[in-house]
């Protein structure tokens, strides 16, 4: 705490000014205001009232079983992806959380690699170690290993979602209060027998929270599913390729229609899968009901231990993370060449590059800027609970942006800020990516408020401290590193976007980053080089960023 | 100076009341415990004077000044919570500056003032440390030296000494009420531990279901516990059922059960009427049974079992009529004298019985702290 009391003017005059009630409650209003209005609303209202396009499509059934088999792929794909990384992340997590040896602490400084990198970079890095002749398949002296495909696209998703489900996971182990399972140990119960019986069933709302959340990343991810789709599609695929089509290839009318419809149905049924899975998967039960004593005495033993940690490390490496940090390796080659200066000259087509990548990171900070700004008040009426019963329903409300597919926002707000003005691509540009990211900040920061006792601030006030006060001596020191790391998370997830930036942007000049490479990705013209330096950059600048900003946290926190 | 006056004050929590129509007044400098079991309304209560929740019916005066619609940092009070609030990332000195800080103070003196509290608490050497490295009484100290400097003059203690191990809350209960009356602060003191009120204040207020049950000096609501509830709440209480048998002017006479008389001098009662007879423990005095007794209220039993409890022993005794007696008596009379399985009598003196009317809802219930 200062030594220098409230000397400061601006200070007395804000907390003075935090005692108005009038003013508390416009500050609550307008964030709300913000949260309804330009958030949740304008993709709602964007499908609604072009709902009456659809009826053009009777007649296309071609395009609408199409549409319709994308849209299954869509789900199909989150559920095994999801289901694959949470039986394979489980036990890395546990070997995270429990085990004290070196190799722990190192795996977990790398988890959060695939996370933190844009995913269209990971994209092309996926497709670069799996496909070309310069990655894995170079050892069997195979083309390429595995075509673009549903395989490609499921090893994908799998490693960027993989550090979702452990990142989780180890925090819940870490709270998890082990002494249950002692306890089942001191009864007799093998050690696998206690985590099955005990452990699991108490971590089941992590587990599920984990898989949803991993549900959701596969569900919207758009821009590396395109560079590695081959000639399968999802969803967002379909969404994308049917933006790209031209007036020759499709009537404006029937692209509207299918962009409303495929946009509509992935919005409904992504809120409807998923209140199903939150609402149904708490009543499910672990098998506890019979215990295994010869099975799990075996699983139990030091051999099955070892055997389980070396398989979930080895896929650890082998499939999340040397596919998604392959790209390096043409940096390095173009660092030798030289090649990397080239790059910087800004010279066609580097212009263009880093005219997005600015794009890129502009929206990105004022995303972040924006939801910081008015998220805040947001987390605090949902963590403290200011209103009431309402309260649960704003937290449900909030995480619809998260759970639906952000192309499917993308085209729903492009067809509702489409008609007001001229300057609709940047401001579509900006809200889409708040909209986006709004819940990842909200979230972590009504998570961050709730974990410090409301008595903290209820006797600073009894204390003599007024609301600012409180907020500035109390609340936010307390909680900086959660506002610092949501506002990383926002940046980070804005930062990689590709649908939506793509779906509200007409203008190539409004292009972000991932949209570019994704467009290099699919232009058989443009040198593999160039697109491996395009996505090694872009994932080392992004690194770069995200460091900095740490050390600037870090030197502050000092 | 400060007095705190509740007028029918309700708090609710969506369907649950809280507090219902209460009215209290707690006088300048007292030092006043309000007492309860778990769920009665005694941190509510506190929060409602420190302004951390707001009535939804009546008023609150604060020195005669209506403080329903003020914000806690304007009412002048401190409260601690049961695990203290220290705030973590701020030290001991900070903890206890924030106060005279947040109410204007210039630095200088805010961290003087600081300074005086931190060495009338003895934690003066631990002036930077963090509260984490702080021991529970440390805790307790500086928390209540932190109360001090904001110069608030009254004191709401939520379970003050609840978090400290049993020698360290008994030393320092004593000391918490030095501190109070020192500092000539208006106290009130939560606490769901009878010996700690009885001890520390100057009045017990009793709560049940957000009611008053009574309140009063401690040796008042010991010795005259106005309900079943008070007495079973306060001391160790024996409670037998019966009917009034006959009444004359002396008191009245309880048939307790296969057909023991009982003797009372209370003749305020109605022949037949349903009752519940109080008897302190103490106040049961164990015989041997060498000879046989032609007293009256002297009962025959079996020593059931014996506990040592230091300075007392406590017995419980199956009397011939099938009824429980607990008993209790100084170590120094009591020791060896009486062996489980043991043929004795129970003695009450009929000044030492209280009888109140049969409860509605039967005694176990009424009795029923959870």
């Amino acid at each position: 705490m200062s030594k220098s009391g409230n000397s400061n003017p601006l200070i007395k005059k804000l907390d003075e000014l935090s005692s108005n009630k009038l003013l508390k409650l416009s500050i609550y209003a307008s964030s709300l205001i913000f949260f309804f209005a330009l958030i949740l609303f304008p993709p709602l209202i964007g499908i609604i009232e072009n709902l009456g396009y659809i009826n053009i499509l009777i007649y296309e059934s071609y395009l609408m079983s199409r549409a319709n088999f994308a849209i299954l792929q869509s789900f199909v794909m989150a559920f095994i992806v999801s289901t694959l990384d949470l039986i394979a992340a489980l036990p890395l997590a546990w070997f995270i959380a429990r085990s004290k040896s070196r190799a722990a602490h190192f795996v977990d400084a790398l988890v959060d690699i695939p996370f933190l990198m844009p995913t269209a970079a990971l994209g092309y890095s996926i497709l670069l170690f799996w496909c070309s002749e310069r990655g894995l398949s170079s050892l069997f002296g195979a083309g390429s290993l595995i075509s673009p495909g549903f395989f490609l696209v499921l090893l994908l998703h799998f490693a960027f979602s993989y550090p979702v489900i452990v990142r989780v996971m180890v925090g819940e182990l870490l709270s998890y209060r082990e002494v249950y399972e002692v306890a089942a140990r001191t009864l007799g119960a093998r050690s696998w027998t206690a985590v099955r019986t005990i452990t699991l069933p108490l971590l089941k709302p992590g587990i599920i929270a984990s898989f949803l959340l991993a549900f959701a990343r596969s569900l919207s991810e758009t821009g590396a599913t395109m560079m590695v789709a081959g000639s399968w599609e999802n969803g967002p695929v379909f969404l994308y390729r049917l933006m790209k089509m031209t007036e020759a290839e499709i009537t404006s009318d029937i692209k509207n229609g299918m962009l409303v419809y495929v946009s509509s149905v992935l919005l409904l049924t992504s809120i409807v899968v998923f209140f199903i899975i939150s609402f149904l998967a708490p009543k499910m039960r672990f098998p506890i009901k019979r215990i295994f004593s010869s099975v799990e005495g075996k699983m139990s033993s030091p051999i099955a231990v070892k055997v389980r940690n070396t398989s979930s490390l080895a896929i650890f490496l082998l499939v999340v993370i040397i596919p998604s940090i392959f790209v390096a390796f043409p940096m390095v080659e173009a660092l030798i060449s030289g090649s990397l200066s080239f790059v910087l000259s800004g010279f066609s087509p580097w212009g263009d590059y880093w005219r997005s990548m600015s794009i890129s990171y502009g929206i990105g900070l004022l995303a972040t800027l924006l939801n910081m700004i008015f998220g805040l008040p947001i987390a605090i009426l949902i963590a403290r609970r200011r209103l009431g019963k309402a309260t649960s329903i704003l937290r449900a409300i909030i995480n619809v942006p998260i759970v639906v597919p952000s192309i499917a926002l993308g085209v729903s707000l492009r067809l509702f800020w489409g008609k007001y003005t001229s300057l609709y691509d940047f401001w579509a540009l900006l809200l889409s990516h708040a909209t986006i990211t709004y819940t990842y900040f909200v979230t972590s920061m009504a998570a961050a408020i709730e974990s410090i006792p409301q008595e903290l601030e209820d006797v600073a006030s009894t204390l003599g401290a007024r609301p600012f006060t409180v907020f500035r001596k109390v609340t936010f020191p307390l909680t900086k590193y959660s506002v610092f790391s949501g506002a990383i998370l926002v940046f980070t997830r804005a930062l990689g976007e590709t649908g939506a930036a793509r779906a509200v942007v007409r203008s190539r000049d409004l292009w972000t980053l991932p949209v570019l490479l994704v467009d290099w990705v699919e232009n058989k013209n443009i040198a593999e080089m160039q697109k491996a330096l395009g996505a090694g950059v872009y994932m080392l600048t992004s690194f770069a960023a995200l460091l900095a900003l740490r050390l600037v946290f870090s030197v502050r926190r000092k | 100076m400060p007095t705190i006056k509740l007028i029918n004050v309700t708090k609710k929590y969506g369907d649950i009341t809280a507090i219902k129509n209460l009215s209290l007044t707690i006088n300048d400098r007292e030092y006043v415990c309000v007492l309860g079991p778990t769920g009665s309304g005694k941190t509510t209560l506190l929060k409602l004077i420190a302004g951390i929740v707001r009535p939804d019916r009546g008023e609150i005066y604060i020195d005669d000044i209506l403080v329903n619609n003020l914000s806690p940092y304007e009412r002048g009070i401190a409260y601690l919570p049961q695990y203290y609030a220290l705030f973590p990332h701020l030290t001991a000195l900070e903890n206890v500056a924030f106060g005279p800080l947040s109410k204007g103070l210039n630095a200088k003196e805010a961290y003087e003032i600081s300074m005086r509290m931190l060495e009338m608490m003895r934690l003066a050497w631990r002036a930077h440390s963090f509260p984490h490295e702080l021991s529970g009484g440390m805790q307790q100290r500086l928390a209540l030296a932190r109360a001090l400097a904001s110069g608030a003059k009254i004191l709401l203690l939520d379970e003050p000494l609840g978090a400290l191990d049993a020698r360290l809350r008994v030393e320092l209960r004593y000391k918490l009420k030095k501190l109070a009356k020192e500092n000539n602060l208006t106290t009130i003191h939560v606490t769901h531990d009878q010996e700690e009120a009885m001890i520390v204040a100057d009045r017990i207020i009793l709560l049940r279901d957000g009611k008053v049950q009574q309140e009063g000096s401690p040796m008042q609501v010991y010795n005259e516990p106005k309900s079943i509830f008070t007495a079973h709440f306060i001391g160790e209480a024996n409670f037998f059922e019966g009917f009034i048998a006959d009444v004359d002017q002396y008191g009245s006479w309880v048939q307790l059960r296969n057909g023991f008389l009982l003797r009372t001098s209370d003749p305020n009662r109605s022949i037949g009427e349903r009752v519940v007879v109080m008897v302190r423990e103490e106040k049961s005095k164990i015989l041997k049974a060498a000879k046989k007794r032609e007293e009256i209220n002297v009962f025959p039993g079996t020593i059931e079992s014996i506990s040592f409890l230091g300075d007392f022993i406590s017995y419980i005794i199956l009397l011939d009529n099938g009824d429980r007696a607990n008993s209790r008596m100084p170590t120094i009379n009591a020791l060896g004298r009486f062996k489980i399985g043991e043929r004795v009598y129970i003695r009450i003196k009929p000044e030492d019985v209280i009888i109140y009317s049969y409860p509605p809802h039967g005694l176990y219930k009424e009795i029923e702290v959870i």
